[in-house]
């Protein structure tokens, strides 16, 4: 993307931008970076006014009506303006730095980790090698915005609320890596791209498919992804009943509102996330781009505006798989009423971290034995088979492994045969 | 243009980092309020995480940024909440503590910065300024395959020099692990509720009061 920039600032400008200069590197990262603040941001409205429409279906009820025509689908914009229009309060006994600086802390931390989500097929804002690892990394940080929010407001409320939430987050985290791990083990790589095209094809080869206990897994998995973006039944951090707001008791205005958007964000994140590691991600449920021959082939280089197309029918496939996530965490805050705290750690640890493991024990078990799996049923030929991805240090190591040249020539071989 | 174009950004970019970090943690130092200290230390060992990312060492950033910043600062936070009572949140270094902390770190900083410049290629200045290659490290699977103790992707070197090398990072990794099962166990024996033995039962203390 930078050389193109570059590429038609060099043909506009003459000679003032080299073909290889910094402004398109610059630029690109420009795109990149308000592609998705905009993906958080819209996102959040969108989500919200989702939520208020859902709670009211679920509860027998419309929802919002007036703002906006039929659907009140303004109602989130008007309640925008409200937040920006409100007074910015600071209590007395805060701690005014860290109050101030807490929602910052927990929407970067959301919104970093949206970088290395690819959105399609190498369509990531960064694509990193380690990419599942990274985002997970990340987003155990939102945790801390919320701690200090609790510690630096000077309210007990406020404390209660963050004392509650680190002692989940912290706890979650544990199943949560646990179920992260079988879809990167199953496959072979911790690149969400690499991941995410190794289930091209029909729906057989999505790896919740794979055999039952990836099945299961994803289950917990999603358990997890629900108490750890700290939504219902596990809100414990702004219990309203117990606690008036939470952690969040003494902000107003657009302070408050960081936090609601770093928390849709993590929503759609974690959704995401299920969407690449068990539903297939960017691939449909039957390859019809495939059929078309419109979709890249593996490997291939430059641009067609068929192979553009299925790109970004990959980008409608996976936004609409994440969405259904986050519909469906919805539907779960709006039916099940509120854990203890008491019971929220005993579903983690006496639920859902023996269940991943056994889940964990299962799959490879399963993986390694050669069992059958539904993805022998229409086997994807196109792309380069699994087995070739996880054995890439092998088929790597002949070409350049001769002693005059070093650590460096090999790695970028298997960079490449691993992931580009 | 031009101006703008000689600048080395990757350089740049480092700088920012490396000042980031050197700054919040001269602000660790500095400051006296507890849960500020912690802020600041987790914002300076971000920035470490970012030099990380900006040498292509994606893996070790990230871990990073899990270990250090998620779950070590987590825990600081916890334990810095649970004792913030009043003696504590605003600490007041006095001058001998000063000067200790001083001792200990200056040591440090010297054997660190005389260990740094015995690397041979750091005493040299680069032959010129070399375009810097990024992707061609990406990838995490030579540090897997040496902290699982072999090198399979270096079988073909011939070199006995070189193979003595490849053996990995098995025994110190094994070492460390064990360390960190010994602390676990020790930190959890220190932490459960004492118990008196009487007559070969256990019972618990509290308990004992009552008739």
């Amino acid at each position: 993307m930078a050389q193109f920039f570059n590429e038609i600032l060099h043909r506009l400008t003459g000679q003032w931008v080299a073909v290889d200069s910094w402004l398109g590197y610059v630029l690109a990262a420009g795109v990149h970076l308000f592609l998705l603040i905009n993906v958080v941001a819209v996102g959040a409205l969108v989500f919200i006014w989702l939520e208020r429409k859902v709670a009211g279906r679920i509860q027998d009820r419309l929802g919002p009506t007036r703002v906006g025509g039929k659907f009140g689908w303004l109602q989130t914009l008007a309640d925008g303006i409200k937040l920006i229009a409100k007074e910015d309060i600071t209590p007395k006994d805060a701690d005014p730095l860290l109050f101030k600086l807490a929602p910052y802390v927990s929407f970067a931390s959301s919104f970093t980790a949206y970088m290395a989500l690819p959105f399609a097929n190498g369509w990531a804002a960064q694509e990193i090698n380690v990419g599942v690892f990274f985002i997970v990394a990340v987003l155990g940080l939102e945790v801390f915005g919320v701690i200090l929010a609790g510690y630096a407001s000077g309210s007990k409320w406020s404390l209660f609320g963050g004392m509650r939430e680190a002692a989940q987050v912290v706890s979650y985290e544990v199943p949560m890596g646990l179920c992260i791990v079988v879809p990167v083990l199953v496959v072979g790589s911790m690149n969400l791209v690499t991941i995410g095209e190794a289930q091209a094809g029909w729906f057989t080869n999505w790896l919740i498919f794979h055999d039952p206990f990836t099945f299961l897994v994803f289950f917990v998995y999603f358990t997890c992804a629900v108490a750890s973006v700290n939504r219902a039944p596990f809100d414990l951090a702004e219990a309203e009943s117990e606690l008036v707001a939470g952690f969040h008791t003494e902000y107003s205005g657009l302070r408050w509102s960081f936090f609601f958007m770093a928390e849709y964000g993590s929503m759609f994140l974690v959704s995401g996330l299920a969407a690449i590691l068990f539903f297939g991600g960017w691939n449909g449920p039957i390859p019809l781009m495939r059929m078309l021959g419109w979709a890249y082939e593996q490997g291939e280089v430059g641009w067609r505006v068929t192979g553009y197309l299925a790109q970004l029918a990959g980008v409608l496939n996976f936004i609409t798989k994440a969405v259904l996530g986050v519909i469906v965490m919805m539907w779960v805050r709006w039916t099940l009423p509120r854990l203890r705290i008491d019971q929220v750690l005993t579903t983690c640890l006496k639920y859902c971290v023996p269940l991943a493991a056994f889940c964990f024990v299962g799959a490879m078990l399963w993986k390694a034995l050669g069992w059958w799996s539904p993805q022998d049923l229409a086997p994807y030929t196109l792309g380069r088979p699994m087995i070739e991805v996880r054995e890439s240090w092998v088929l790597a190591a002949d070409p350049a492994a001769s002693p005059q040249q070093p650590l460096r020539q090999a790695a970028r071989v298997t960079s490449e045969e691993a992931g580009r | 243009m031009t101006l703008v174009a000689a600048i080395n950004w990757h350089s740049v970019a480092f700088l920012f980092f490396a000042l980031v970090a050197c700054g919040l943690a001269l602000a660790v130092v500095l400051a006296t309020h507890v849960v500020r200290m912690a802020f600041y230390l987790t914002l300076c060992l971000g920035a470490t995480a970012g030099l990380f990312f900006l040498a292509g060492a994606e893996f070790v950033g990230a871990m990073q940024l899990l270990i250090y910043v998620g779950g070590t600062l987590v825990l600081l936070i916890f334990g810095v909440m649970l004792t913030s009572q009043a003696r504590f949140i605003s600490m007041q270094s006095s001058g001998a503590e000063w000067v200790l902390a001083a001792v200990v770190g200056g040591a440090l900083l010297l054997l660190l910065l005389q260990a740094a410049y015995s690397v041979p290629s750091w005493n040299t200045p680069p032959p010129a300024e070399a375009p810097v290659e990024l992707a061609a490290t990406r990838t995490s699977t030579p540090i897997g395959l040496a902290l699982a103790g072999v090198r399979v992707d270096k079988l073909s070197v011939t070199d006995p020099q070189r193979q003595r090398g490849l053996s990995g990072y098995l025994l110190p990794f094994v070492i460390v692990s064990v360390h960190l099962l010994v602390v676990l166990i020790g930190a959890g024996y220190l932490a459960r509720t004492k118990r008196h033995v009487l007559g070969g039962a256990s019972t618990w203390r509290g308990l004992e009061d009552q008739p």
